[in-house]
């Protein structure tokens, strides 16, 4: 019997302990720089905060005593953001209800998808090159509209195939009872599977505005920045991100604290963005 | 005397049940799905486009250096004189440095949160906790690194130089921002792509074959490296080639930890560049069209290199999910 239950050699047991050091160390280390970052981001930029962030411009270089803040980059993100989800959301929508309701398995379907999946592969830099190639150097000159461009580029393919999993979900009896009430695809589609895909649509788009806010690479040479508020899509505009990029490159501490109290700003916006997203799925997805 | 009505054709569609609204009607459903599929074609032409629209402003630096662009090293913006090959240097050194340190890290993070070495209710949200990593924006984790993570790392780059300075990789004096410092920002970046794919790889492995080694007197940990790891490899492999392809094209994180070179240094302790930090430090203020073709041509290069990464990335995840 005692061969059975023999004790596990003791090579066996310090190697299964030091494998589990091993491992838990390393997760250790993927888990550090998270907790630091949000500690940096907090205790650097939380006490820089103060109601001139919202509403001021930023104070040229090395100015002391005179309010300062990135209220214009705070106007930038949102009117650009506005701008990708303009384009975005409804071309992505349609290009993911082409692909679910009509296009389906056919080779024009299947090429279009990994087409879309090459897009989201795609170094946000270079979809930044891309809005410069076709909107800076016709137009002669950094705009908001190129930016927004840029993110635009960033956000549709998140949203149609994220859009396109939302459809998934749709159960085909729904589609099938719509028919048989005398409903065409049309009315089917915009009647019933879109409000049944609702909220899954929804979440998809909120995440991507989260993730077009986030973005600095698209813009640095797109929508370029500006130290004013901004005079119309078609001149250059600040933005969080750049804001952020610049002032960190800068020399001045002044400058360096206000990209840390920027770095609070945005972290929130796309935190808040998060959440609002997973609320939504929560709240709505629940069968009624 | 009352005229009964017939249920004809024309009476039944006159009770139409659905409800008449005009302009879902006037669309019908073939200019419905006329419009679906312009949107599906302006989509799927965008990458088309970007290739093509980006190859016509490359042209004249394609024209005037043709491919030795690639090896060759001196770039100067005043004699319109460009070569590639520090940035391209640059590109692959850091992200192999970063592929070296995030590959440990993220297996072991697919490890202690798929197999049975922590309960359930633990692996969650650790698994949450690193994929959130890759929501924070690069440009926060770049102003992390040039002010929290270098200033940090500085006793250890000193460490590398002080006692390693007669290997080529360490020896010249670290100031700060260098090649290692990007590697080590990406790696950061990457690990939670590793993570969750070879994670999802881990799950998709019959629960029988690990039963199998332990039947046969496997510890929980001898199960995990002679039949998980094996099984998973071509997906380990394909994660980490998808983390490549992102560390390949990452910007801004890279861009204010690198410092900035031009020329190539074998010491990883020495400032460096990469194509996206070159591409996001000149891009704002080039004028003459052979620098703008410059950098393009550089944009094309590296839009092709992300794409075949993540088409080899594709191919083996897909492969190893059919087996699974």
């Amino acid at each position: 019997m005692s061969d059975l239950f023999a004790p596990l050699p003791i090579t066996k047991k310090l190697f299964n302990h030091a494998m589990n050091v091993t491992a838990f160390t390393l997760s250790a280390l993927a888990l550090i720089p998270l907790l630091a970052m949000l500690w940096a981001i907090v205790s650097r930029g939380v006490p820089h905060i103060t109601g001139d962030v919202f509403s001021q411009l930023p104070a040229p270089a090395g100015m002391k005593d005179i309010p300062s803040g990135f209220g214009n980059a705070i106007q930038g993100t949102l009117v650009m953001v506005a701008i990708a989800a303009a384009f975005s959301l409804p071309i992505g929508i349609l290009t993911a209800i082409y692909l679910n309701e009509f296009g389906k398995q056919s080779r024009f379907a299947k090429t279009v998808r990994m087409l879309v999946t090459i897009l989201s592969a795609a170094p946000s830099i270079v979809v930044g090159v891309f809005a410069y190639s076709i909107i800076v150097i016709p137009l002669k000159g950094f705009s908001a509209l190129a930016g927004g461009f840029a993110l635009s580029v960033i956000m549709l393919p998140i949203v149609t195939l994220a859009t396109e999993e939302a459809l998934k979900l749709v159960p085909n009896s729904q589609r099938l009872a719509s028919a048989a009430l005398g409903a065409g695809y049309a009315r089917t589609t915009l009647r019933v599977v879109l409000a049944r895909a609702f909220p899954g649509i929804l979440t998809s788009s909120l995440l991507a505005i989260a993730r077009a806010a986030g973005e600095t690479a698209p813009l640095i040479f797109t929508a370029l920045f500006s130290q004013n508020w901004l005079e119309g899509l078609m001149s250059p505009s600040a933005s969080l991100a750049v804001l952020i990029f610049n002032f960190a490159m800068s020399p001045f501490p002044d400058q360096n604290n206000l990209a840390w109290a920027a770095a609070v700003m945005l972290v929130g916006i796309v935190v808040f963005t998060n959440l609002l997203a997973r609320w939504v799925t929560r709240t709505r997805l629940k069968p009624s | 005397m009352t005229e009964v009505l017939e249920p004809t054709r024309s009476n039944l569609s006159k009770r139409s049940p659905v409800p008449k609204e005009s302009w879902i009607s006037q669309l019908g459903d073939g200019g419905f799905r006329g419009i679906t599929f312009l949107a599906a074609l302006l989509t799927a032409s965008i990458p088309f486009w970007m290739c093509v629209g980006i190859f016509k402003d490359a042209y004249p630096a394609i024209a005037k250096f043709g491919l030795a662009f690639i090896w060759t090293q001196e770039w100067d913006i005043d004699k319109t004189l460009f070569g590639a090959l520090p940035y391209i240097y640059g590109t692959l050194v850091s992200s192999a440095i970063a592929l070296i340190l995030a590959l440990p890290i993220g297996v072991a993070v697919a490890i202690i949160t798929s197999e049975r070495v922590l309960p359930e209710r633990l692996q969650i949200p650790i698994a949450f906790l690193v994929e959130l990593i890759a929501a924070i924006p690069s440009v926060i984790v770049g102003l992390w690194g040039r002010f929290i993570l270098i200033p940090a790392l500085q006793p250890f780059q000193d460490f590398l130089y002080s006692h390693f300075k007669w290997l080529p990789l360490f020896n010249t004096q670290p100031i700060g921002p260098s090649m290692l410092m990007a590697g080590v920002v990406l790696a950061i970046m990457i690990v939670p792509t590793i993570a969750a794919i070879s994670r999802d790889v881990f799950l998709a492995i019959s629960q029988d074959l690990r039963n199998g080694a332990f039947a046969l007197g496997a510890t929980q940990w001898e199960s995990i490296l002679f039949i998980t790891l094996p099984t998973a490899a071509s997906g380990i492999f394909g994660s980490a080639s998808l983390a490549l392809g992102r560390a390949l094209g990452e910007t801004m994180a890279v861009t204010m930890v690198i410092g900035t070179a031009n020329d190539i240094s074998v010491s990883l302790l020495n400032p460096g560049n990469t194509i996206p930090a070159l591409l996001a430090n000149q891009f704002g203020e080039a004028s003459d069209p052979l620098h703008i073709g410059a950098l393009m041509y550089l944009a094309l290069l590296l839009f092709l290199v992300t794409l075949a990464v993540n088409a080899l990335a594709a191919v083996l995840v897909r492969a190893l999910t059919r087996n699974a």
